[in-house]
């Protein structure tokens, strides 16, 4: 089971890997919609302060779209993704796998970048860290959730639209909690020695992303695997 | 090694695609080393038919049967018993060859290591480009590095060929052919589709014209 897994990840950063530019794109549109803002808005540092967690929450929530069409696109149309649904590893643990690889080359730069994109909003280092604490919690949900959109418009023609129009309602939830953790804790950042880690309401947000991101880890490999299976029949 | 009791059972199956009724009432049994040719006009069903032979079709009516059990309760059971190829070979344009053959046969539940699949596409005369990415391979090329896969063992008894003769050349349609009789020798199973005769040695070499089984 394990080894069935980590071939399925192994294999899908090698092709990502493989087919750099793809990724990358993904990358230059969180960094430039994240550097035009502040040039856009102006140089106040509060109001930069408080806008930096939904800009930057939103540029994910956008680029991780954009990148859902590449999770299933290509092994469908090369017949690899008929090999999956045949294949005698179940379809769920396959479809962790690719998840799990698409988030490692879509989802984890963009927290890696946060620090230094957080810079230009002139975030301290306690908010830069719960905003990148946020988009690590939350960026795995929207793999999660995205895949299950990604499956169900595989033979649909103009997919790329509908994908947004399905998926985005389901990403409305975890960008609520996500970016109000990140700014309760910028928030709670200028008034020192609130409860908690981050503070009280910004702890309370966190908990409920983390509890998002079990729901969707438990139940979203079931549900993409069946939208597979529904999708190539 | 294959036990001589496994069998396919195709039970009154009914495919439609859209609004058309491709065939309907289709009744056949396979066993070991038999083999069964589907043949038919283009559009008459037949790769139709072969994706709900290995279950990723869901037929209007009936069943098929894996040693009389529903495939669609054995699932992950039934997909160990089969190798499946499709009009799209399942080749990864960004992967070298022998890649291609390891990852495909890995997903398919044996494991496979790189001399493996050297050996494999040394077996399909592929071994001079099984470092080059299949992005470099010309279309019959590509085509046997999705064959390689049955040069590896263990093969599964039953296989499902969608036109597998298609862009190959003529050293390479003997060997396959080759290939699929010692297959057969073996006490497995065959079903694939093409529009030429092929000369196989099998124990039952059945035919089934679907242009006959068009419900009009």
């Amino acid at each position: 089971m394990l080894t069935a897994l980590l071939l399925v990840i192994r294999r899908d950063l090698l092709l990502s890997f493989r087919r750099r530019t793809d990724v990358l794109g993904t990358l230059v549109f969180f960094i430039i919609v994240c550097t035009l803002f502040p040039l856009g808005v102006g140089p106040e540092p509060e109001m930069l302060r408080t806008l930096a967690p939904g800009v930057l929450w939103v540029a994910a929530l956008l680029a991780s779209t954009l990148a859902l069409h590449r999770l299933f696109g290509a092994d469908q149309a090369d017949g690899t993704l008929e090999q999956m649904l045949l294949s005698p590893v179940p379809l769920a643990l396959i479809v962790v796998g690719k998840v799990v690889a698409h988030w490692l080359v879509s989802g984890l730069p963009l927290v890696l970048l946060t620090p230094l994109l957080a810079l230009q909003f002139g975030l301290d280092g306690s908010a830069t860290t719960a905003l990148a604490l946020s988009l690590l919690i939350g960026t795995p949900v929207l793999s999660l959730v995205g895949a299950i959109g990604a499956a169900l418009t595989l033979e649909v023609r103009g997919g790329g639209v509908l994908i947004a129009l399905l998926v985005l309602p389901l990403y409305a939830p975890v960008l609520i909690f996500g970016a109000g953790a990140a700014s309760s804790a910028v928030a709670t950042g200028e008034v020192a020695a609130a409860p908690g880690v981050f503070g009280a309401q910004a702890d309370a947000n966190f908990l409920l992303l983390a509890g998002l991101l079990a729901a969707a880890a438990a139940l979203a490999p079931w549900a993409t695997a069946s939208a597979l299976r529904i999708s190539l029949e | 090694m294959v036990a001589q009791t496994m069998h396919l059972q195709v039970h009154r199956l009914a495919c439609a695609r859209g609004e058309r009724q491709l065939f309907s009432d289709l009744s056949f049994e396979l066993r070991g080393g038999e083999a069964l040719w589907l043949k038919g006009r283009n559009g008459s069903g037949k790769t139709s038919l072969l994706r709900l032979l290995c279950g990723l079709g869901r037929p209007l009516l009936g069943e098929v049967r894996w040693n009389g059990v529903p495939i669609q309760r054995l699932r992950e059971d039934y997909h160990r018993q089969l190798v499946y190829s499709g009009h799209a070979g399942a080749v990864k344009d960004d992967l070298s060859a022998w890649e291609n053959v390891a990852m495909g046969s890995a997903l398919a539940g044996i494991a496979c290591s790189r001399a493996q699949a050297h050996g494999a596409l040394a077996s399909v005369g592929l071994d001079a480009v099984a470092d080059r990415p299949a992005r470099a391979l010309s279309q019959g090329q590509r085509r046997r590095v999705g064959l390689a896969r049955l040069a590896l063992e263990p093969l599964p008894p039953l296989l499902l060929l969608d036109e597998p003769f298609v862009a190959l050349d003529q050293p390479s349609v003997q060997a396959l052919c080759g290939a699929l009789d010692r297959h057969l020798e073996r006490g497995g199973m065959l079903v694939y589709t093409t529009h030429q005769a092929q000369p196989l040695r099998a124990g039952r070499h059945g035919q089934f014209d679907l242009d006959q089984w068009t419900s009009c």
